[in-house]
């Protein structure tokens, strides 16, 4: 399928689905939904430097908080709408993307992973310590009153702006994972060394696959402010972002943009289930659990694991 | 004599922290020659290769490559130049088909410098593993290679970047006699291509098989430069083989 193709269908998909779930009354799907969709971005986003490339992001919470607090910042002076504050956080996380990119992509492994966690820190610290936007007391900020489309409530219009984000973040993944970059980039994963002497120019392409990753998770944590109305930096700068965005990637798969989508599905569902059946307090140990049952049996993901299947039984 | 030059190495000195790995050495490559480069372990072979592909940097003299100076370039633009190596362990990428290694240089290298339009780049890449005797074996899993093939691989995708200059790190270590001529039969055929080849080997009767001219290099100096037959009887060759 062409990458046209995709984009068409996908977007067509996205529509449809928050057309057709406007229909649902329960108030709470829309709640839940709404995580798993943010989920299904971080997760995107995340695996295109984590798993294409091969660098692992511990700093997924920094980006996504980049975006929460560049609405904060945009709402406080400006009052400004969603799909303004979405360009500008997703912006402004792109650009400090390009920033990690410079400065840390000459690290490798583990050293960088310990670099995009010390970033999260940082910018937590920083935030705390910013009065304009809330520092630790947190930010109000207001869902407006008139909502477009006809939609009864903000949060509706919140779930379906995020279904379009997550297929826009899906389509991103899929074209650079089909590209020529996407081979360069697999070739850095495999073997960085042979990569560059196989003409990648590898630190061109790690700088560009960070910035995107960094831009999609900021533009998946723009809209939510908005969803919680109030927002403080312990909760946007979470460290259960960075944990999740890597768990879900692994256990759906790493090689395929749809392995992340699985995986972020698959987690994301089982956690609101058991928030609510049980108690939000088991999510990390399920996150856990799964993964570590992953990594043992499954160590491609699901993704993987299909594939192996599909080639035993084409045999 | 000099302007013909195809790879020009000068003064090139490299040092580890205290330790000097290569001191001041001299080495040139000709259009289409077949060089061979020798030397015992640790003489310093690869940290050559290493400097003139540039993934080292020397700290002193000057590598030209069509009389343009390279030694600023990173490793992937020397390889887009048409200055490739395959490396001495080799490097699949594992998670890749053998066809798809194929197709990273061909798509990031080769096109820089040849006319390949998109569509030929797999048909080219096939050719390609036709020539190392790897055809069959295209759709394989690269990672789960024999060793024997993961050199053909790496010589393979080294031939991929179309160079003009090819560094063949020790390409036949541990291959049988046969396979051995199937190599030094592919780089000869090179050759024809016009493709000039450094060939750094310890299987000498492969190295005196090939060669147009070979470097002796010990303890990182170049202590010999010539015609196969004076080099081998050279004494200060047989010295730093054998001993006094």
């Amino acid at each position: 399928m062409s990458n046209k193709v995709f984009a068409v269908v996908t977007l067509a998909i996205a529509v449809a689905l928050a057309a057709i779930t406007q229909l649902i009354s329960n108030e709470y799907f829309f709640t839940a939904a709404y995580t798993v969709l943010l989920f299904v971005i971080l997760a995107t986003a995340w695996n295109i430097l984590g798993g294409y490339t091969g660098y692992v992001n511990f700093g997924s919470a920094a980006f996504f908080g980049i975006g929460a607090y560049t609405t904060v910042f945009f709402y406080n002076a400006f009052k400004a709408p969603l799909p303004v504050v979405i360009v500008a956080g997703t912006l402004v996380a792109g650009v400090a993307g390009l920033g990690l990119g410079y400065l840390t992509l000459r690290l490798r492994g583990v050293f960088f992973a310990i670099a995009s966690l010390a970033l999260a820190v940082v910018l937590y610290i920083f935030i705390v310590n910013w009065d304009y936007v809330g520092g630790a007391r947190g930010a109000y900020v207001l869902q407006p009153k008139d909502i477009p489309f006809g939609l009864p409530r903000y949060i509706h219009l919140i779930y379906a702006v995020q279904l379009v984000m997550a297929a826009f973040a899906l389509v991103v993944a899929r074209s650079i994972e089909k590209s020529t970059m996407g081979r360069g980039l697999a070739a850095i994963r495999d073997d960085e060394l042979a990569a560059e002497c196989s003409g990648v120019p590898t630190l061109k392409l790690k700088i560009f696959s960070t910035m995107v990753s960094c831009a999609l998770m900021g533009m998946a944590g723009t809209t939510f402010p908005f969803y919680l109305s109030y927002i403080e930096p312990s909760s946007a700068f979470s460290l259960s972002y960075a944990v999740n965005s890597i768990a879900m990637p692994l256990i759906g798969g790493m090689m395929s943009w749809m392995g992340p989508l699985i995986g972020a599905i698959l987690l994301g569902t089982v956690q609101q289930l058991v928030q609510v059946t049980v108690s939000s307090a088991w999510n990390l140990l399920i996150v856990g659990v799964l993964l570590v049952l992953f990594v043992t049996l499954a160590p491609n993901g699901i993704m993987g694991w299909v594939d192996a299947w599909r080639r035993r039984k084409g045999r | 004599m000099m302007d013909e030059a195809l790879l020009d190495v000068r003064g090139v000195t490299k040092r580890f922290g205290g330790f000097t790995a290569l001191d001041g050495v001299d080495f040139m490559v000709r259009p289409g020659e077949r060089v061979g480069l020798i030397g015992p372990n640790g003489s310093g072979k690869s940290t050559l290769v290493n400097c003139i592909a540039g993934t080292l940097r020397n700290e002193e003299g000057s590598i030209r490559f069509e009389g343009q100076d390279i030694c600023g370039y990173a490793a992937h633009k020397r390889i887009r130049m048409g200055l490739a190596r395959s490396f001495q362990i080799p490097k699949p990428f594992a998670s890749m088909t053998v066809l798809d290694n194929l197709c990273v240089p061909l798509l990031f290298a080769a096109r820089k410098h040849e006319k390949l339009a998109s569509s030929q780049v797999t048909e080219e890449a096939r050719r390609i593993l036709g020539q190392v005797g790897l055809a069959d074996k295209a759709l394989a899993k690269s990672g789960g290679l024999t060793q024997v093939d993961m050199r053909k691989l790496e010589l393979a995708r080294a031939m991929a970047a179309k160079p003009k200059l090819l560094i063949s790190d020790e390409a036949m270590a541990g291959l049988s006699a046969s396979e051995v001529d199937d190599i030094l039969a592919l780089l000869s055929g090179l050759k024809e291509q016009g493709v000039a080849v450094i060939m750094i080997e310890h299987v000498m009767r492969a190295v005196m098989k090939f060669s147009e001219r070979i470097a002796v290099l010990v303890a990182g100096r170049k202590i010999a430069d010539g015609d196969p037959q004076s080099v081998v009887g050279n004494p200060e060759v047989v010295k730093a083989y054998l001993g006094e």
